[in-house]
């Protein structure tokens, strides 16, 4: 083979990624069409309706637009008091140590099993639990939900974390030490402004994890059409409106979920590529 | 004065370090109790039967329930829909991905290669129910239904970026003085990256593959749009075929079939974490 050929066949095989690509972009703007046509672009955003009674179809994507920022907001907020400890112990406390190994394969392990588990999990375990602290009646809603998405996303923010956590230069960390301070501050007044921006940059991407998660989310949110008033109340978000009505939706409604799908689409296409940006950036610094 | 504040500071210090590894450890909590519920729940399901049966009707599981009997059937269906549609998933994904990260890998600094590889970013990040949406509009649409293939296309979408980060990578941090060795032996880049840069990636390469398919076995948004799930056990690819995600959503949504799902969730669990084990197992021990 000379290396011309090896050359296109390379390129051509690269091609694919750009044309895939391209392809969801084109298919979920020609599909999403009709519901913004209908509906107009801001009105589609803004409306909290959702109803197909024949004859009169209200679709609006402000319910699951904030099921969505909810869940996720949440279980970000749940995470950080575990993934935090958990860099910290991987990349600076235990370091190189077999008990760091031993957590690190933890963790991974967590982020292998398979979302729908999680689901079953925070169904027949979390949700009774739920119901008799009698914090909500049914047990399902958006605290459920984030409380499961976010033992699912401690993996992924521990894991990047440590790795910033680790690059801190050793002689910054022995400057402070030689000064007399304690590891704790070292912690907080080196690692953590060194490491800072690669450390926020992890959550950004967990962010982009939490965003499309569909399973657990749909099996544990409560699955109504309102807007939720209470962290405790029942909702959809954007990705579980769409496993549940999709299979059954034609016409103008199954136009709607997609414009959905392309909203969703765009948010995490929008969060991971702050998320990367901010990754490259720490890096060279 | 002093000494009571450099007691308040070791004080600190130690506090921070128990919170650190009390906290830490509880990450280990939500593993155990997935694990140990699934296992306690599914273990007595597990039979040969379960292996080689398929999905009983909901009217069949409700005879059994009614006379007090266990449930007939088991997950054979779902196992080889799983099967069909992750081989042939991989048979495209393996060689596309391994070609495009290595053309990554050779032209990193052109400005395409940095689009295609912000691109795979954006494809290995997009939601896997968007992925389910694409392939209905590309693949069920058109073929007018339901298919195996198109659950294989929508597996494939979500393996590619993952094999082209692998092989990328595991192909950048091989040593330079290997493919200049080889160029000044005469060979072509072609045959050089064939019959050294290649193989002496293959580690890397082959774990990252592992970790992809274990990302994609478990999947249930994408296959509910594209491949459906039947219970009968089929080997023809342009008819509806189940998988074993789809049989445990199937069993969750039907209070008859209910008892099913602890067996379906523990094979799916163990297979994907014994896969992610052993990955890791094979990258450190191709690593030194």
């Amino acid at each position: 083979m000379n290396d011309r050929l090896y050359r296109i066949i390379l390129f051509v095989a690269a091609l694919v990624v750009p044309i895939v690509c391209g392809g969801v972009v084109y298919a979920l703007v020609t599909d999403a069409h009709e519901a913004f046509e209908h509906f107009g672009f801001l009105k589609f955003l803004t409306s909290s309706e959702w109803s197909y009674t024949e004859g009169n179809e209200q679709y609006g994507a402000l319910p699951f637009i904030t099921g969505t920022l909810m869940t996720t907001l949440m279980a970000l907020l749940f995470c950080i008091p575990f993934s935090l400890p958990v860099a910290l112990f991987v990349g600076e406390y235990f370091r190189e140590t077999k008990i760091a190994s031993v957590l690190s394969t933890v963790t991974d392990l967590l982020a292998g099993i398979p979302s729908i588990i999680y689901g079953l999990w925070g169904f027949y375990t979390l949700r009774p639990i739920i119901m008799e602290l009698n914090i909500s009646p049914q047990g399902s809603g958006i605290l459920t939900a984030s409380l499961v998405l976010a033992i699912m996303i401690v993996p992924y923010a521990a894991s990047l974390s440590a790795e910033f956590i680790k690059m801190v230069p050793n002689d910054l960390k022995e400057g402070a030490y030689s000064l007399g301070a304690t590891r704790a501050e070292v912690v907080r007044k080196v690692i953590f402004p060194v490491a800072g921006s690669g450390i926020f940059s992890s959550y950004v991407l967990a962010i982009g994890r939490a965003l499309g998660e569909t399973m657990t989310v749909t099996m544990l949110i409560g699955n109504t059409n309102n807007i939720p008033d209470s962290i405790t109340s029942t909702g959809n978000s954007m990705a579980s409106i769409i496993a549940n009505q999709f299979g059954e939706a034609d016409g103008l409604r199954l136009s709607s979920l997609i414009a959905i799908g392309l909203i969703l689409f765009l948010i995490t296409a929008l969060i991971n590529m702050i998320g990367k940006i901010m990754i490259k950036r720490a890096r060279i610094v | 004065m002093n000494k009571l504040k450099v007691k308040h500071r070791l004080a600190k210090d130690k506090l921070m370090l128990w919170s650190i590894c009390l906290l830490a450890a509880m990450t280990a909590v939500p593993l155990l109790a997935i694990l140990g519920e699934v296992l306690l729940r599914g273990y007595d399901q597990l039979s040969w039967s379960f292996f080689t049966e398929s999905t009983p009707t909901a009217y069949k599981a409700m005879k059994a329930i009614a006379a007090g009997e266990p449930i007939p059937g088991g997950i054979a269906n779902g196992i080889v829909g799983t099967m069909i549609m992750l081989g042939m998933a991989v048979v495209v994904a393996v060689p596309l991905g391994i070609l495009c990260g290595a053309f990554l890998a050779e032209n990193s600094k052109s400005r395409f290669a940095q689009f295609v590889s912000y691109l795979t970013d954006l494809l290995q990040g997009t939601p896997s129910v968007i992925i389910g949406i694409i392939t209905y509009i590309w693949v069920v649409v058109p073929m007018k239904g339901y298919s195996a293939i198109a659950g294989s296309v929508a597996l494939c979408i979500m393996m590619l970026p993952l094999i082209i980060r692998s092989t990328e990578e595991t192909l950048k941090i091989l040593p330079a003085s290997l493919k200049e060795a080889g160029l000044a032996l005469g060979g072509n880049k072609a045959r050089v990256m064939m019959k050294v840069q290649l193989p002496a990636a293959f580690g890397g390469i082959f774990t990252g593959v592992l970790l992809a398919i274990s990302r994609v076995i478990g999947e249930t948004a994408p296959l509910m749009f594209t491949a459906l799930g039947c219970s009968l056990i089929r080997f023809s690819i342009d008819k509806p075929i189940s998988a074993v995600p789809l049989l445990i959503w199937e069993f969750f949504n039907d209070p008859n079939l209910q008892e099913l799902i602890w067996g379906a969730s523990l094979f799916l669990l163990l297979f994907v974490l014994t896969l992610n084990l052993l990955s890791k197992y094979l990258a450190k021990k191709w690593n030194h």
